[in-house]
């Protein structure tokens, strides 16, 4: 009765998480582009997008895809084999024992009809497909928590999945064992399936208890070994009589077996206290519990991923329609196993080791992303940090390439990049070479908002310098910062303006300069203005000029510089400690 | 003579062309390349914002090649000056070395400054060498004029990059005219592309672009030619954009070196990806010199 009650909730609040989890990839809206449709378009456009790749030669790609990426799972198989065999134990052992023995009654028992749970081969298949999951949870185990992989994040939701299905396998096993060893188990057996009475048999079940204590791990608490011969020869004949046909050596059961030998000391006091009852509402129990929270749970990858690697086989931004790109964008989120692929092959992740912003880690940006997708409110920090970290990537598309399940994370990062941007907030990484990608995607972006947060960022930078704000004043010297030089210290050759005697060969051979009519409004300083104004220690100078983010590096001057001056790196010098100060500053000052 | 091959971020994200080709010839020419999947980005992009990050980022790069015991060919011209100004840095600055060594330590590599960095172009010219390609030419070209662009971070700065005379390279010319082509003198020669502006004010990169072109183009130029993924898609995807946003007439199409190269010495044109440019450079192979004598 509680089985069933308890087995119907479960279900239910399932189909409801299900159903739930599915609405939002129609629901929410990711990027740019997504806020377009409606829910309803969404579903329409999604059930057309389906049914004519159904009906057309794609669908030959969706088998390949099917077998290989899905079934196979080779995609895991070319970055580790480790992490292959972890995976391919854990949901293949599981997928055999949900079919073969969770659902027996509507599986197994239909398809042979000579199936016992304890007969063999499915008492020994059952361990089986039992072990192999335990392996899959061990490696799993020692790659998260023993061999410390760099960056390999490990959160509540990895751990629960662990937890879940160790506290299912275990229960399992020892649910076994503890039914191998109970006498009470064995008086059942003997009454319901061999028909033997305890008062009218009570000489034939002595014989068969000793054989089933001798041969079959039970603990008895009548009988007790060793046996005579003789005793254990009647017992066989009534054992192969009673029970032969329908109950194999436990010993098949290597698991549960091996754990009853272990627990056989104590089993008695085991049996005494039901502890077989107890194990089999713990090991149900557990098993509604992962079902019930499985679409809330980092296990809705197993339907979602698939779906996730079907759905990249056969589109293309570009050439899908955008509204299903949207809901796919939507739906990726839930196919994510967080196994942190992506970061261990991202090319910026080792940047997390100077700047200590987890978004960075494309693993840890889709968490956050989930979070911004979901309506949550996030402060402006927050944003702030998902914006810098989505912005240090170099758009190599590792992630994309190998992700497992097949998530176009480096769509995902453009269009969540466009959407953050647009919210204001300056970001100092768009004034690097990063920028070259959004250059080239320029088409794809929202038009109106490509220049605005480059203007920005140089607006917050050049607001930090009050003297660039008065051009014509006569410069007192109560502004010379005397501790400024002592700063330009990241490189050896930063103090070497001090060598600067303002022959301006620097400013002459500058491209940049030369390139405007106009350059002292334009740029601000000219090269050598600031390595004057370096020597002078006259910080807002060096630090507020445009002409900082609009150096190329190609070098000339510091090549020519006839006093050694390092120009270039100078510069970069100067470009660090400026976004050094805003950064940090105008970070605090939103959190206030 | 083996290298391990950095590709750095943009070669195979939007340039595998450059891939494919640089590897073919690699592969004509014997030179061994092994791939290190554990490579991250050179730094170059992140100096502007921090320049321990730069460095840690090329350090740990050099070290994972310093624990195979490979020297590095790069293809990017912009990694090869990170990864050179980081080797450069880390050799003479023993803090920084000790400090960065303290984070790399953590996943157990050590780098102290142990091996060499190459770019592709040196390697073909110092560790091959003129005659070698000579020897494996099959196709040469008559009257073609290229004009080689040889990057900024491989010229300079010339203490710490190593490449070539810095005021008057001439290994990209050498190397150009292996083929029969004839490197052109153009003023703007060693001056930038343009590229590392381009998403940051649009507006000058496009007009040191075009200012570059149409010098080239001046000069006689039929194609432009580079080896570094940079130059390369500036001079390809960005003077596409420049030509539809500006409607500017100095169309000077760019090819990648082993493009080049690998015509020459006979390579499929399927491995040199041609037809993966922007603006089209099939036309190249109207200056094969045997196309030429049947023309005459």
């Amino acid at each position: 009765m509680f089985f069933s009650i308890s087995l119907y909730v479960a279900l239910a609040i399932f189909g409801f998480g299900l159903v739930y989890k599915a609405s939002t990839w129609f629901r929410y809206n990711i990027g740019i582009e997504a806020g377009k449709f409606s829910a309803p378009t969404r579903v329409f456009k999604a059930i057309l997008g389906i049914a004519s790749i159904l009906f057309s030669e794609k669908i030959l790609t969706l088998i390949k895809v099917f077998v290989i990426d899905v079934v196979l799972q080779v995609r895991i198989l070319r970055q580790d084999f480790l992490r292959w065999l972890m995976h391919i134990c854990i949901y293949l052992g599981f997928m055999l024992l949900l079919l073969m023995h969770a659902l027996e009654n509507f599986i197994s028992e239909p398809l042979f009809t000579d199936y016992y749970s304890t007969v063999n081969p499915f008492m020994f298949l059952r361990d089986l497909f039992g072990f192999m999951v335990i392996i899959g949870i061990g490696i799993a185990i020692f790659r998260r928590f023993i061999l410390k992989v760099p960056r390999l994040k490990t959160n509540a939701m990895d751990h629960y999945a662990i937890i879940i299905l160790a506290v299912i396998m275990i229960s399992g096993v020892f649910l076994e064992a503890t039914k191998i060893t109970s006498h009470t188990e064995f008086q059942f057996m003997v009454e319901d399936y061999a028909g033997l009475s305890a008062e009218d048999d009570a000489d034939e079940i002595k014989v068969l208890e000793s054989y089933w204590v001798k041969e079959y791990g039970v603990v008895s608490p009548n009988v007790k070994k060793p046996f005579d011969k003789e005793l254990l020869d009647q017992g066989k004949e009534s054992h192969e009589m009673n029970c032969a046909e329908c109950h194999s050596r436990p010993h098949w059961a290597f698991l549960g077996y091996g754990t009853a030998k272990i627990i056989s000391p104590v089993a008695l006091g085991l049996d005494r206290t039901n502890m077989p009852t107890i194990l089999w509402y713990l090991h149900f129990l557990a098993c509604w519990i992962g079902l019930a929270y499985l679409p809330f749970s980092k296990m809705f990858h197993i339907f979602v991923s698939p779906l996730s690697l079907l759905a990249n086989a056969v589109m293309e931004k570009g050439k899908s329609e955008p509204a299903n790109i949207a809901t796919r964008q939507a739906m990726e989120l839930d196919a994510c196993t967080h196994c942190c692929t992506c970061t261990l092959n991202c090319s910026a992740a080792v940047f997390f080791e100077i700047f200590p912003n987890t978004n960075i880690l494309p693993s840890e940006k889709i968490i956050s992303i989930k979070a911004l997708a979901a309506g949550k409110e996030l402060s402006e920090p927050e944003l702030r940090h998902l914006q810098e970290g989505i912005y240090l990537c170099t758009n190599c598309y590792r992630c994309t390439v190998v992700c497992p399940v097949g998530i176009n994370l480096q769509d995902l990062w453009f269009n969540v990049r466009e959407s953050l941007l647009k919210k204001g907030y300056p970001e100092f990484f768009a004034l690097s070479p990063l920028s070259f990608y959004r250059g080239l995607m320029k088409e794809d972006g929202d038009g109106d908002n490509y220049q605005k947060p480059l203007d920005q960022t140089r607006e917050a930078i050049a607001d930090r310098c009050e003297l660039m704000k008065m051009p014509d004043k006569v410069l007192p010297l109560s502004d010379i910062d005397s501790a400024f030089k002592g700063t330009l210290n990241r490189s050896d050759q930063a103090n070497t303006f001090s060598g600067c005697f303002g022959c301006e060969t620097c400013t002459t051979v500058c491209p940049v300069v030369a390139s405007y009519d106009n350059p002292r409004e334009v740029l601000g300083l000219l090269p050598h203005q600031i390595m004057n104004a370096c020597g002078l220690g006259l910080k807002d100078l060096a630090l507020g000029s445009n002409m900082l983010w609009d150096c190329l590096t190609c070098y000339q001057c510091q090549e020519l510089c006839p006093q050694g001056v390092c120009v270039t790196d100078i510069l970069y010098e100067l470009k660090n400690e400026a976004v050094q100060q805003v950064r940090e500053k105008s970070l605090m000052e939103r959190t206030l | 003579m083996k290298f391990a091959l950095f590709l750095g971020c943009n070669i195979p994200a939007r340039l595998n062309q450059y891939e494919s080709s640089a590897r073919a010839v690699l592969k004509k020419v014997d030179v061994d390349l092994v791939d290190i999947k554990e490579f991250n980005c050179c730094g170059y992009p992140v100096r502007n914002l921090d320049h321990k990050a730069f460095v840690l980022a090329s350090a740990r790069n050099l070290a994972l090649a310093a624990k195979k015991n490979l020297n590095v060919i790069s293809l990017c011209k912009c990694c090869y000056g990170s990864l050179k100004k980081a080797d450069h840095l880390m050799k003479e600055n023993a803090s920084l070395r000790a400090e960065i060594n303290k984070i790399l330590n953590k996943e157990g590599l050590q780098y102290d400054g142990d091996i060499e960095v190459k770019h592709f172009l040196s390697v073909l010219f110092h560790e091959v060498g003129v005659e070698t390609l000579k020897k494996k030419i099959e196709k040469t070209f008559t009257d073609l004029n290229i004009a080689t662009h040889y990057g900024c971070h491989v010229l300079r700065p010339s203490k710490v990059v190593q490449f070539d005379d810095p005021v008057a390279p001439s290994i990209f010319d050498k190397l150009v005219e292996v083929t029969g082509a004839k490197s052109i003198d153009w003023s703007m020669k060693l001056d930038c592309c343009g590229a590392p502006l381009w998403g940051v004010n649009d507006d000058l990169s496009m007009n040191l672009t075009e200012k570059k072109l149409e010098n080239g183009k001046k000069a006689g130029a039929d194609y432009l030619c580079t080896a570094c993924p940079y130059c390369q898609m500036q001079f390809d995807t960005v003077q596409n954009t420049i030509l539809s946003i500006r409607g500017t007439n100095h169309q000077l199409p760019s090819l990648l070196y082993p493009q080049l190269l690998g015509l020459s010495l006979g390579i499929e044109r399927e491995l040199l990806g041609l037809k993966m440019n922007s603006l089209p450079i099939e036309g190249i192979e109207d200056f094969f010199t045997e196309q030429k004598a049947m023309e005459a």
